[in-house]
Formats: C-alpha cells, structure tokens, sequence
C-alpha cells in the first residue's frame, strides 16, 4: 500500500501510465476530501438507484387512490402522508424520481450534443461561420430561458416529451459558447497542425480530436444545469404544462398540493423537498467536479 | 487538402478593447437591433408552429371555404413566410402586438396594466438581493474555508436547487397563514382596492403620492414576501459572483502592496478588492434583475400578484398566443437592454478600458 | 554589543503537500542593521518566502516557525495583527516585482502613494499632498502632479517602480525589502531603478534586503550576500570578495556567468552532482 502510494504520487513519474495514474489518483483524493462534492454523488447514486428500482422500493402503487386514506398525515402506514385521492405520497415521490431522471437525462443527450457541435465547429473554422453560429447562440443566450421554454410548450401543447424540447431547445447555447472558448484555446496548437498535415478531413479532426477534447468542461457544465433544468421542468409541471396527470411529476404533484397548503401541508412540501435534495445533489457534484477537474473555471458563470 | 487555417475571429473580446465613442454607440445600436430581431424571429417561429390554425381560430371551424379564404388574405397568412415576418416585426415595432383572446383588449394596453405590478415586486426583490447578497460574498472571500464561507455556500447553493413556487407556497403557509407577519395573496387587501389615483402604477409609490399611510403599509405587507423569495433567489448568485469576484482579487498582488502598506484588513478588502470589482458587479446585478423578471413568473402565480407573469401564464393555458408571444417580447426586449447596458455601464467605468 | 536592528534566528515555512508537509524555507538564520544585505537564489530557493516572512504575510496553508524574530527590540512573531500593521509600511516595508501588478489598477497613482501615508497618521491631512509631490521629484518624475492623476496602466514599468518605491518610502520605514524589483523591468531601466534605491537608502540610513537571482547585481549594490539553495542558506559572503566563495553552488553560478574577454567556448552549465538530497533537473 505504502509503496503504491509512493509510486501515484511521484514527483517525476517513470512512465506515462503512471503518470495518468498518478494524475486519476490525485482528482480522485481531491473529489474525495470535498465532503459537499461526496455528498453529492451519493444523492445522484441514490437518485439512480431509487429509479431503477422503484417498484420494489415503493410501499404502495403510485397511481391507486384509496378514497377512504385521503389526506392522512404522515405516519408509520404513509411516511410522507397521503393526497387527495388517497394515493401514498411516499409512493409517488419515489416512482417520481423516474421522470426526475428521464428529464435531465433527454435533456443533457439533446442540448448538449448540438452545443458541443455548434461550439466546436465555430472555434474551429472560426470567420464567418463562426460569427454567424455565435450571433445565434448569442440571440438564444440574451433571451429568458423559462420564458422561452414556457412559449415553446405552450405552442407545442402541453406534455412530458414537449417539456423536455422545449427545455432542450433552451439550454444548449450554453454549452455552445463553452466549447467554443475550449476549441479556440487548442485551435492553433501543434497536434492539430499535425493531424491536419497528415491530410485528415475537417469532419475528422472535429470529431475525433477537437469535441473529445471539449468534453470535459461541458460535462462539468451539464452537472451544473442539472439543477436549473429540474427546476424548469418541475416549474412547468407545476403550471399544468409538464407531465400529465397522473403521472407522479413532482412540480404537479406540488401544484395538487396547493389547495390543501394551509391544513394538508405535507401534500405540497413532501414533492418540494424532493426537488430540493436531487438539484442540491446536482449542484454539490457540479462543483465538486469542477474544482477536481477545471480549476480554472472556478466559479465562472 | 489544405488545412483550414481562418483568421480566429476576435468574438467578444475585441468587445472589450478602447472605448470610442462614436462607434461603440454604433456598435451597441447594432447588437442590440440584431438580438431584437432574433426575438422576434424566435417569437414569430413559435406562432407559426402552433398546430392550431390562425385562421379557424379567427372565423371558427364552421366557415364556409370562402370565409376561410378570405380571411387567410387578410390575415397576410398567404404570403412567402418572409414577408410575413418582415410584416410582424413591423407590426411590433409600431407597438401592434395583436389582441389577445382572454381579455379582448390589445396585448400591448394589457402589458402597460400589467407590467407596475410586476417592476414593483422586482424592484424591491434586487434591492433585497443586493443589499444581503454583496456583503455576503464579500464576506466569505475574506474567510474563504471558513465555517461562515460554507454556510454562504451552501445557502447560495440553495438558490440554485429550490424551487421557487414551492418557496412560495410554504413562505404563505408560514408568515401569512401561519404567524400572520404579512398580507396574503394578491396586491393589496380587498378592502383598499381601487382607493388611491393609479398615477405610475406601482402601488407603495402611488400611497405615498396620496399620502395614504394606511395603504401605503398594507401595499407594503403584500409585497414584502413576494419580494424576499425572488431576492433570495437574486442573492444566491450575487453573492456567489461576488465571492468568486473577490477572491480572484484577493489573490492579486496589489492586494499584497496594501497590506505590506499598514492597511487595515478592513481597508484592504473594501478600498483595495472590492473597489475593482464593483464594475463587474454591475454586470452580474443587471444579469440577475433579468433573471429575477423571469422568475416572478412563477411568484407571481403562487401570490396571485397581478403581473405579467400571471398574465402570461393564464394565456399559455387558454393558447392565447398573442398574449404569450407579446408577454414574452415584452419580458425578452427588457432582458436584452438590461444586459446590453451592463455591458456597455463595464466598459465606461472601468478605468482600464478607456 | 548593541542588539541588531532585524534578527531572524532559525525561520521554517512549510507548505502541505500530498505526502505531508513540505519545507520550502528550512531554517534560514542572519542579522541587518542598518546596512545591505542581499539574498540570492534560484526560483523556488525560499528568497521571496523568507521576505515576506519578516512581514508576516504567508497565507495559510503554509506555516511560519521560528525560533527568534526580532526587529528593533520588538518581537514580531508576537505581536498582534493590529501590532504588526503599525510595522508594516511604517517601519519595513517592501518593492515587489512587477508594478503591472503590484500597484492597484483602478486608482490612481496620487491616491496609493497617499494612502501609504494617511494609514500611519503620520501627517495632518493638508500636508499629504505636498508630501506626496515632494516624494514623486524624490524619484525622479518630473511632472509629479500629472503623474497623481494617472492609473498605474498608464506609465511604463520603470515609472511603475518608482511610484512604488516612492509609496514604499514615505512614510521613511528602517528597512526596505525589495524583491526582484528589476526582473520585470527593461534591461535600459534596471540600473536606474537599483541605483534609485541605494541613493534613497543610503539619504535615509535605512537597511535594505535586496532580493535577486543575479549574483553580480546584488554583489554590486549590497555589502553582504546570503546565497540560499532549496530553501537553506548555504552561503554568506562579503559582497567584495566573492571569489572566496567555497559552497559548490555559489561557485557553480560564479562559473556560469560570461566575462568580458571570455575564452570560454562553452558556458558552464550548474553541476549539481553534489547536491545528493535534491534531484538534479
């Protein structure tokens, strides 16, 4: 142990392997110390976990009504009480935690992409295309994006899939401008000189040597946003515009709630402390990841 | 093949380069023109990808085929789609934003209704956020690590992860319901509606201009909760850019020449890193107004506070698209000067950059 | 035998590392009066750490140990924050490198070298300005009251540096450290900025700690030399005779600089054979 502890931490390190070992060794030690950033990544693993397995992790059905258990508080039957119709609300947080996950991960697999590939060929071709992509990236950035979102699901209809476009279609200027800014520090440097003389196309070079390379601030970025992107999509479930009833959304499921606030108020809370814990988890592994692996970028926008 | 070797465009930073006036001024006109036009593009898209058809909308779906026609022309829905565009943005322009279906009045004359509320509760909402946020995160720059520093961090963090309509509905059931602290949903109590000459529509303002105390503290109390959400929400990221602001200065080497100077801990963090920063700060303020617009849409709602938000989302449920599309010009146009105008505020007062 | 005006006995810094601590200055040890002292070394040597020690400006994570830090019958490694503030400035004060960063970008020339002054109290309010003129001819600028008004990013290195030595000596401190003040500067401006120090120096009977990689410049401008290496100081000589140096690495920089009439084809590079703890590069 001693010695392979020596061997991760060498000043001069005798191979390349051991110099990437020696360098995972170190980010990994750092991520651990951050207690916030640990903290994180269990909520996420716990996230994921719960929504692999929730319907044998949930006590009850999510979408049984129980007309006759309406409104209990929360007891040791219902740890987080029951709603209107009587359904468990622990039940529905929990199978909740699926359309939790499906949002951000549609989100994060259609925004980023196209931001990724939006950025890197502008840094990379740089003049004109570059100027006209980033004119449109700059419109998209300068505009409201939970206001956009909200005009895009209201012209699409309202719904779960057309949340997650509109959401999608707001969030990747972002990450745009970052790879871009990426792009441009590597742009003129040797080995892409390199890989260029030795006659690989554009298509090539972008692909397999400039978006590789962007990868991980966007990444970092992605687990930023997380947390404003659970909170867009729980804000327009909570206006009627997201998932449909009954589907157990948590931003619906809080606007059920309302009425019932002032004498059932574990109806509302419950969803929202749901909400808070995932987006804090996003938030502290964001950072947590952040300070690891860019340390330049710290607290950037 | 030849190896694509472009000039790099100079993108934002030659933004930032001497200032001169004449064609800065253009320069801005320009930008902002452009990202006008962007907005309205992206409203004028959203209106033509609604599947519900203009024109039945109009003349409903029992029209004979004339009527449908005819309509379709006057509607100009016949034309190529660019001059269709070119029509709307003049449209806009001249303040023509259509009529919306709910209220049967023109949008614009409903905004101009609207908008008070909503630039009143904003308003106080910055204020509450800049005057907690700035000196928090200035505060734990100066005992970054510290058990106060984490505190802040994780209380910034908060804004970022709370749901603001959630925040709303429990800060009601708490002080309004709960503790009786404050004044319930709406404006102002039913009571007192209607009494004092609407004059520049913000409520406070308007009581204090009649010089109706009583109104003036009830105004005061509905609006104080609305604002205290949306301001923590602004403080988050104040505080968090100040913080990050603050240490990159911190770190400087003038700050070392003050210190070895004799000057108080005091002095060094005030006088010496904030002082450069405040430009930036700005910056990051004007952001976070726009940002805190955009949120009081969901506050609004949860407050039933008559702005535009709750405008806007009463038409989004009746796909009342003029009212949406013209809501959402109106909250997109303030967005745009705000930001503009941080930007161009950063570079005439920073001495650097003249 | 009358105590010496700064006495360090034994300094440590040590900063953590990823295998435990890691000691960067490693019991350094010397005495200045009124006189020139220079501290020569190569980057990460400990010189600079050990200057800003005696002010007592280390950040943490790294800390500061010694056995004695004295300066003028006081003990610094003592005193209060408070305490050392009335030092800092007042009594030692410090030249830093690059005066792009080390004067304050957003405000003005006239203002920083005033502020130096009003911190201490040391004059009533009408006089500051005055003062401030009076010190700015002392270094040499000619057009004081306009050069007030201007921002450090509008006057060249050189000018920089006199502004900040003139901010550094107003408030006439006994020591003046000053820390690689020419490395940043052009090669035409060194000599006048160094020969600006040692004539304020020696018009105010001040010590003075010169810090500097370059042998030569410090043996020219100092009476003494430390010569420091990872952290220790392995030599102490008398400025004019550094031909007696014995250590191998003070020998080794000797070596390493071309003379006039060189017969040298090649420069020697540093040997550092002897050297078994470290790890030669």
């Amino acid at each position: 142990m001693a010695r392979l502890h020596l061997w991760l931490t060498d000043d001069a390190p005798a191979s390349r392997w051991q110099a990437q070992a020696g360098q995972a060794f170190r980010v990994a030690r750092s991520f651990a110390r951050s207690p916030l950033a640990m903290l994180g990544a269990l909520i996420i693993l716990v996230l994921v976990v719960t929504a692999l397995f929730a319907p044998w992790l949930a006590p009850y059905s999510p979408v049984g009504q129980n007309l006759g258990e309406r409104l209990l508080p929360p007891s040791w039957a219902h740890w987080m009480g029951t709603d209107e119709l009587g359904r468990d609300i622990l039940s529905r947080v929990i199978h909740g935690t699926r359309i939790t996950l499906l949002i951000v991960v549609m989100v994060a697999l259609i925004s980023a992409p196209i931001g990724l590939v939006i950025g890197a060929v502008a840094g990379y071709f740089g003049g004109w295309t570059d100027r006209v992509l980033m004119a449109i990236t700059d419109v998209f950035l300068s505009l409201p994006k939970l206001i956009m979102a909200l005009a895009f699901v209201a012209a699409l209809g309202a719904g779960l899939q057309n949340a997650i476009i509109a959401i999608a279609v707001t969030s990747w200027p972002a990450y745009a401008r970052i790879a871009r800014a990426e792009t441009l520090t590597f742009r003129n440097s040797e080995f892409i000189s390199a890989v260029t003389l030795q006659g690989a196309s554009s298509l090539r070079v972008i692909s397999l040597h400039v978006i590789p390379l962007c990868m991980s601030s966007t990444i970092i970025r992605v687990t930023l946003d997380m947390a404003g992107i659970i909170l867009t999509a729980a804000g327009l479930g909570f206006l009627g515009l997201g998932a449909q009833p009954p589907l157990p959304e948590w931003g619906a499921m809080i606007s059920r709630g309302r009425s019932f606030i002032l004498d059932q108020w574990w109806v509302a809370t419950m969803p929202g402390f749901a909400i808070i814990v995932v987006s804090l988890g996003f938030c502290f592994l964001g950072d947590g990841l952040r300070d690891v692996l860019d340390p330049r970028q710290r607290e950037g926008r | 093949m030849a190896a694509p070797t472009p000039p790099i465009s100079e993108g934002p930073r030659a933004r930032h380069r001497a200032w001169d006036g004449g064609t800065a001024v253009l320069r801005f006109a320009t930008v902002t023109a452009l990202t006008f036009l962007g907005l309205l593009a992206i409203t004028f898209f959203i209106g033509r990808i609604v599947p519900i058809d203009p024109v039945v909308a109009v003349v409903g779906d029992r029209a004979s085929q004339e009527v449908y026609l005819a309509t379709r022309e006057a509607l100009g829905l016949d034309r190529p789609l660019l001059v269709q565009f070119a029509i709307y943005v003049r449209d806009v322009v001249t303040g023509d934003l259509g009529t919306s279906l709910t209220t049967g009045r023109p949008v614009v004359e409903d905004l101009k209704r609207f908008f008070p509320a909503t630039f009143e509760m904003a308003t106080l909402g910055i204020l509450i956020g800049v005057s907690l946020g700035v000196p928090m995160g200035v505060t734990a720059a100066a005992r970054a690590g510290s058990w106060i520093d984490q505190v802040i961090r994780v209380l910034g963090l908060l804004g970022y992860a709370v749901p603001a309509f959630w925040m709303g509905l429990v800060a009601l059931a708490v002080f309004y319901a709960g503790l009786g602290w404050v004044g319930g949903p709406g404006r102002i109590d039913i009571f007192y509606d209607g009494v004092v000459p609407t004059v520049t529509g913000l409520l406070t303002v308007d009581a204090l201009i009649a010089g109706d105390w009583q109104i003036f503290r009830n105004a005061v109390s509905h609006l104080v909760l609305p604002s205290a959400i949306l301001g923590f929400f602004s403080l988050a990221y104040i505080a968090r850019m100040t913080r990050s602001f603050m240490l990159d200065q911190l770190g400087q080497e003038f700050v070392t020449t003050a210190r070895v100077k004799g000057v108080s801990p005091r002095a060094v963090i005030w006088k010496h890193a904030f002082y450069p920063i405040r430009v930036q700060l700005v910056t990051v303020i004007g952001l976070s107004y726009a940002v805190l617009l955009e949120g009081s849409v969901m506050v609004e709602i949860v407050f039933s506070w008559p702005g535009i938000g709750n405008y806007l989302t009463t038409a989004l449920l009746r796909a009342d698209m003029n009212a949406v599309l013209g809501a959402t010009i109106l909250i997109g146009t303030v967005f745009i000067v705000i930001n503009r105008l941080s930007d161009v505020l950063y570079r005439v007062f920073d001495p650097r950059s003249r | 035998m009358t105590e010496p005006l700064l006495s360090v006995k034994n300094l440590r810094v040590e900063f953590p590392g990823p295998r435990g601590p890691v000691e960067v200055v490693r019991g350094v040890s010397f005495d200045l009066g009124r006189e020139r002292l220079g501290i020569v070394g190569e980057s990460g040597s400990g010189k600079s750490l050990t200057a800003r020690a005696l002010l007592r400006l280390i950040p943490p994570p790294a800390r500061v140990r010694q056995e004695a830090l004295r300066f003028d019958g006081m003990d610094l490694a003592a005193m209060s924050e408070r305490q050392m503030r009335r030092v800092r400035g007042a009594r030692i004060s410090m030249v830093m490198q690059d005066p792009k960063f080390s004067l304050n970008p957003v405000m003005t020339i006239g203002s920083q070298i005033a502020e130096a002054l009003r911190v201490h109290g040391t004059l009533p309010r009408g006089q500051i300005r005055a003062r401030v003129i009076e010190m700015l001819t002392q270094v040499r600028i000619h057009d004081p009251e306009h050069v007030m008004g201007l921002y450090p990013h509008e006057v060249s290195g050189g000018m920089g540096q006199r502004v900040m030595i003139a901010m550094m000596l107003i408030p006439e401190p006994d020591i003046l450290i000053a820390d690689e003040p020419t490395s940043a500067l052009d090669v035409s401006v060194q000599a006048q900025v160094l020969d600006l120090i040692e004539t304020m120096i020696a018009r105010n009977g001040m010590g003075l700690i010169l810090i500097s990689h370059d042998l030569k410049l410090v043996a020219r401008y100092c009476d003494r030399v430390l010569v420091m290496y990872r952290g220790e100081v392995v030599e102490a000589l008398e400025a004019g005779r550094l031909d007696a140096a014995a250590h191998p690495y003070t020998r080794g920089l000797l070596e390493s600089v071309p003379r006039m009439n060189e017969t040298r084809r090649l420069l020697p590079v540093l040997d550092r054979a002897w050297d078994t703890e470290g790890r030669g590069t």
